[in-house]
């Protein structure tokens, strides 16, 4: 696998530094475990919160605070030793979605029960959190587009199954396409296989079909 | 870090609670990838997510079938992301006043960079190119200690 379009090095540290939304930590997340350079990337973004600890002007706790936290020590060394065991589902079939995706999606691809997202595409939503930012992954049949659209904030793309084609540009698995408010796209699945992607808004998009626009209020996207 | 938004009393509870997370899980720290102040963050941020956050911070598993491994390392290379303490001081103490504080809002105090930008009362842009020019550097210092380590 070759990735190419990695998320942009804002939202990695943010990542890193533990203050992104539910539903860009679970594209990043998802997107790291199918790409080693950027969870290396992570690791670098979060050795800049080790060098603050290391800067860090000492606190003063209360008296009794070291006794207490050797004793909770104390009953953690009693605690019967648990093997961190492989999470491997049985069988050696690797799953097509990764983790954390494969949780909050409910099971891998086949496993999965879409709902209708116009007349070719569909979606099932999976994060809806604090200020409208959303993750939903997305179901576009090959050779399908999805209805041309722009966009109030952020939208993040992150291929999963097949590809798209996003005028010249080549998204494949792994990939991630990030839009924002001046972009309006048009994705194309690519023939030959069904596309699936993890999207990410933090506002409605702006549809430009008429269509789109009627049922957009519905579909919540 | 760990008093955002609690008294006294909770924030001692919470370093305890950290300090007992670091003597559980030490048997899962590997000195080769990471230095003990970036494990040590990563335990408290984790712990400040489930004490302040309503919402969750995602991760990914890495014994997960599904997972891409990490590339084998190349032959030529003797030690590989050693994050050596003083070359990070060195680099870091490069940075302004001004870019210290919009990483530590972020590191410490769980502020998304929009917050940031207003608590502070500049553009986002100076916010994300801070942050950029901190982690610019802190790559160069990490990247610099790979191969043979001294130059």
């Amino acid at each position: 696998m070759n990735i190419t379009h990695h998320p942009h090095d804002d939202l990695l540290v943010a990542y890193a530094a533990g203050d992104l939304a539910e539903a860009w930590s679970l594209l990043v997340a998802t997107h790291a475990a199918l790409c080693p350079s950027c969870r290396a990337e992570i690791g670098k973004a979060e050795a800049m919160g080790g060098w603050l600890i290391d800067e860090a002007v000492p606190v003063t706790v209360s008296e009794g605070a070291l006794a207490q936290t050797l004793t909770r020590v104390a009953e953690v060394d009693r605690e019967p030793r648990r093997e961190t065991a492989g999470s491997s589902p049985a069988g050696s079939v690797r799953p097509v979605l990764p983790e954390p995706l494969r949780s909050y999606a409910g099971g891998d691809l086949d496993a999965l029960s879409w709902r209708k997202l116009g007349r070719k595409v569909s979606h099932i939503p999976l994060v809806s959190g604090a200020n409208g930012t959303t993750a939903r992954l997305l179901r576009i049949p090959a050779g399908e587009a999805v209805p041309e659209h722009g966009h109030n904030g952020t939208e993040l793309t992150l291929v999963l199954a097949g590809s798209f084609c996003d005028g010249s540009t080549r998204f494949a698995r792994g990939d991630v396409e990030t839009a924002d408010d001046e972009v309006v796209h048009q994705p194309v699945a690519e023939p030959g296989e069904t596309c699936i992607c993890l999207a990410v808004t933090d506002a409605p998009l702006r549809f430009r079909g008429w269509v789109a626009r009627l049922v957009q209020p519905f579909v919540g996207i | 870090m760990l008093r955002l938004g609690s008294d006294d009393a909770a924030a001692e509870e919470l370093v305890q609670e950290a300090f007992v997370n670091v003597w559980r899980k030490a048997g899962q720290f590997d000195p080769s990838r990471a230095a003990a102040s970036t494990w040590v963050f990563t335990i408290a941020r984790n712990l400040r997510i489930d004490a302040f956050r309503k919402e969750a911070r995602p991760e990914l598993d890495p014994n997960d079938p599904a997972l891409v491994p990490d590339p084998p390392p190349r032959a030529d290379a003797v030690v590989e992301q050693k994050q050596d303490a003083d070359r990070v001081q060195n680099a870091m103490a490069g940075l302004s006043e001004d870019q210290r504080e919009v990483i530590r809002l972020s590191f410490f105090e769980d502020r998304t960079h929009t917050e940031i930008a207003d608590h502070l009362g500049i553009p986002l842009g100076t916010v994300k190119s801070r942050i950029r020019l901190a982690f610019g550097r802190m790559k160069e210092s990490l990247d610099d200690t790979q191969g043979d380590g001294e130059t």
